[in-house]
């Protein structure tokens, strides 16, 4: 479902060039769970951008759904995003002067979707990560476990291809971090592709499958 | 399910409001430009029909089948005898007017001599306008009295020392409401007798038709004046549907008397109320306008003041962008996001300054004493331009952001 072949990023101009991924390929299954691992500079950040369709590829293709979107517009970039991809980031990046219900419903404002079918969707979202009791919530009346799981249902409610996790547990306590990674297996569970962007072993842990990343290349898992 | 060219009004309008609202003072702050501007073109172009209507309504009480032969060429290739050469018309020429056999549709002529002077009753003065007049112009100019009686012709025949006095200056000379009649008053030193006082018209300034003292013209040119040429000549056409007939058969009598016979060289010109209106109108218009420009300047620089704001907004709210675009937000949905956000400003800056503007012009109206004219089109105008101001000026603010990079914008802190 992902595949990945020689994909290379390439900071900078002509005379200071910053080579942040080496010809990089690998694939990714539907219903996988995978850990990028990888020191901070290995290159993991530009992967995960790559993979989030938030940037493009120097050179290289990667292949979503059998769809090549390593050279698009931003505007189909956008909408890559909106369709299939949900993204789960370490600082949470709810917008703070929303409900947990506007949060989650707003990536299905951006996909067109009704304002009815939104709440029904975006309050069905919200329970199935326990928080059935918090939709009218702002993220300053939340735990953070509790809004990363808002961010969670919002990256589950539009049914996306792949779930994008950057360092999930990285603003959390232990106790909550576990919590969210369960959650995140539990989704796994359920037939979700899962992909963790981690530098901690004991996060990598839940994954089934490590991709390790060393300087910009793939050093173990990859193929 | 098709995706909409607009992601949601209702979304993005309570989005655009929670921002505005955020930071109150700083939304009041812009959009105070924008009020200032409005207001002040809608005070400048209320006031400026009013005075428009003013002048039109005064001149219009003056009759409306009223004719006014002026001394002078007519304006040939624009050159035009200078004022004081204006010695064309004579008390005899107005006294052939209403003697002539030939002219069948004018009813009623005067010739007039105005010259402003001092006057002077017992301790109080005053400076007015002293106007020689011929027994017709009360009947011509509408005047009627409140006491005595005006002007006759045999005042004229016997060049009489007597004053027909407007109730203003009854006021300056004497008191309010006095009556005056029989009174004595001096004007530049010649002692004369009041004979009558006339209702108020109204009417401020040079248009005033209560600040003014009628004498016979003919005591006006030899004793008071020393002038034997006239400054106008009335004349009454004995209907509206006459004018044209009146203008033509006084014109041609005026060019026979005068022994001119091409009408392009003619020493007077013939002008209805109509032409004056027209005249003082486009006055006070190309009077508004320049004023309502120099209001125009002021919403110029109310609506950069928007775009200004619009930018540190755009700046502060960087992390938004990154994240709405993450999820899927399309470049047309943040400039509409931030389109909306400007528009509602300057919307409400348009509607605020419609506001002050009305109740501003309602205060200097009451002022200057000239009618308040409601003019829907510049209302409409108003606020038009001040949402198109908020198109104007957000969008750059709007395009800036809708080109920010997901990833910087996830990254700023």
């Amino acid at each position: 479902m992902i595949e990945v072949s020689h994909l290379t990023k390439i900071y900078g101009n002509d005379s200071v060039k910053t080579v942040a991924l080496k010809d990089v390929s690998f694939e990714i299954k539907k219903g996988e769970f995978v850990a990028i691992m990888g020191p901070s500079g290995s290159g993991k950040s530009t992967l995960m951008h790559l993979l989030g369709a938030l940037d493009i590829a120097s050179s290289g293709s990667y292949f979503l759904d059998e769809k090549d979107v390593s050279q698009l517009t931003d505007d189909e970039l956008s909408e890559i995003r909106n369709k299939k991809i949900g993204f789960v980031f370490q600082v949470f990046n709810l917008l703070p002067r929303a409900t947990a219900l506007k949060n989650v419903s707003l990536p299905l404002a951006y996909a067109g979707v009704n304002k009815r079918e939104r709440i029904k969707r975006a309050k069905k979202a919200l329970i199935s990560v326990g928080l059935a009791d918090k939709f009218e919530n702002r993220p300053n009346q939340l735990s953070g476990g509790e809004i990363q799981r808002v961010a969670i249902a919002r990256a589950l409610v539009t049914n996306p291809s792949v779930i994008l996790a950057d360092e999930p547990t990285g603003n959390l306590d232990t106790k909550s971090g576990d919590e969210v990674m369960k959650l995140i297996e539990d989704l796994n569970k359920k037939g979700h592709t899962i992909i963790v962007v981690t530098h901690d072993p004991e996060i990598a842990k839940y994954a089934k499958r490590i991709i390790n990343l060393k300087d910009g290349e793939v050093v173990v898992g990859g193929f | 399910m098709g995706r909409w060219w607009w992601v949601d009004f209702e979304e993005t309008f309570s989005t655009s409001f929670e921002a505005l609202t955020l930071n109150k003072t700083r939304t009041v702050l812009a959009v105070l430009g924008i009020v200032v501007g409005i207001a002040a073109v809608i005070a400048l172009m209320t006031l400026g029909k009013g005075s428009q209507k003013a002048v039109a309504s005064q001149i219009e009480s003056l009759g409306s089948n009223l004719l006014t032969v002026m001394p002078g060429a007519q304006m040939a290739e624009g050159i035009r005898g200078q004022v004081g050469s204006m010695t064309t018309l004579t008390y005899e020429d107005a006294k052939a007017i209403t003697n002539s056999s030939r002219i069948t549709s004018v009813e009623a002529v005067s010739a007039e001599l105005d010259r402003r002077a001092q006057v002077v009753a017992g301790r109080n003065n005053t400076n007015t306008r002293v106007t020689g007049v011929m027994a017709p112009y009360a009947q011509i100019r509408k005047i009627e009295m409140e006491s005595g009686n005006f002007i006759s012709q045999n005042d004229l025949d016997s060049q009489a020392k007597v004053a027909v006095l407007g109730p203003q200056v009854v006021t300056d000379l004497f008191s309010e409401g006095a009556d005056a009649v029989g009174e004595s008053i001096r004007i530049n030193k010649l002692a004369f007798r009041v004979i009558g006082v006339t209702k108020a018209k109204g009417g401020t300034g040079f248009f005033s038709q209560d600040d003014i003292i009628f004498i016979p013209l003919t005591t006006a040119q030899k004793q008071v004046f020393g002038q034997d040429y006239v400054g106008s000549i009335s004349l009454a056409a004995k209907t509206e549907k006459l004018m044209d007939q009146a203008r033509n058969e006084v014109g041609y009598f005026l060019l026979a008397r005068h022994k001119i016979s091409d009408p392009a060289q003619a020493d007077f010109s013939i002008s209805s109320q109509e032409d004056i209106i027209s005249t003082m109108t486009q006055v006070t218009s190309t009077f508004t306008a320049l004023l309502s420009g120099i209001a125009a300047i002021s919403l110029l620089v109310g609506g950069i003041g928007i775009m200004n704001i619009m930018l540190v907004s755009v700046i502060e709210r960087t992390r938004e962008i990154g994240l709405r675009k993450a999820l899927g937000a399309k470049k047309k949905d943040i400039i509409l996001q931030f389109l909306t956000e400007s528009v509602i400003l300057t919307a409400a800056g348009g509607l605020l300054g419609v506001i002050f503007g009305t109740l501003i012009s309602l205060f200097l109206v009451r002022m200057i004493s000239v009618p308040w004219v409601f003019s829907s089109p510049s209302y409409f105008l108003a606020f038009g331009v001040s949402a198109v101001i908020g198109i104007v000026f957000g969008f750059y603010p709007a395009y800036k952001a809708s080109n920010l990079s997901p990833i910087e914008g996830l990254r700023y802190e």
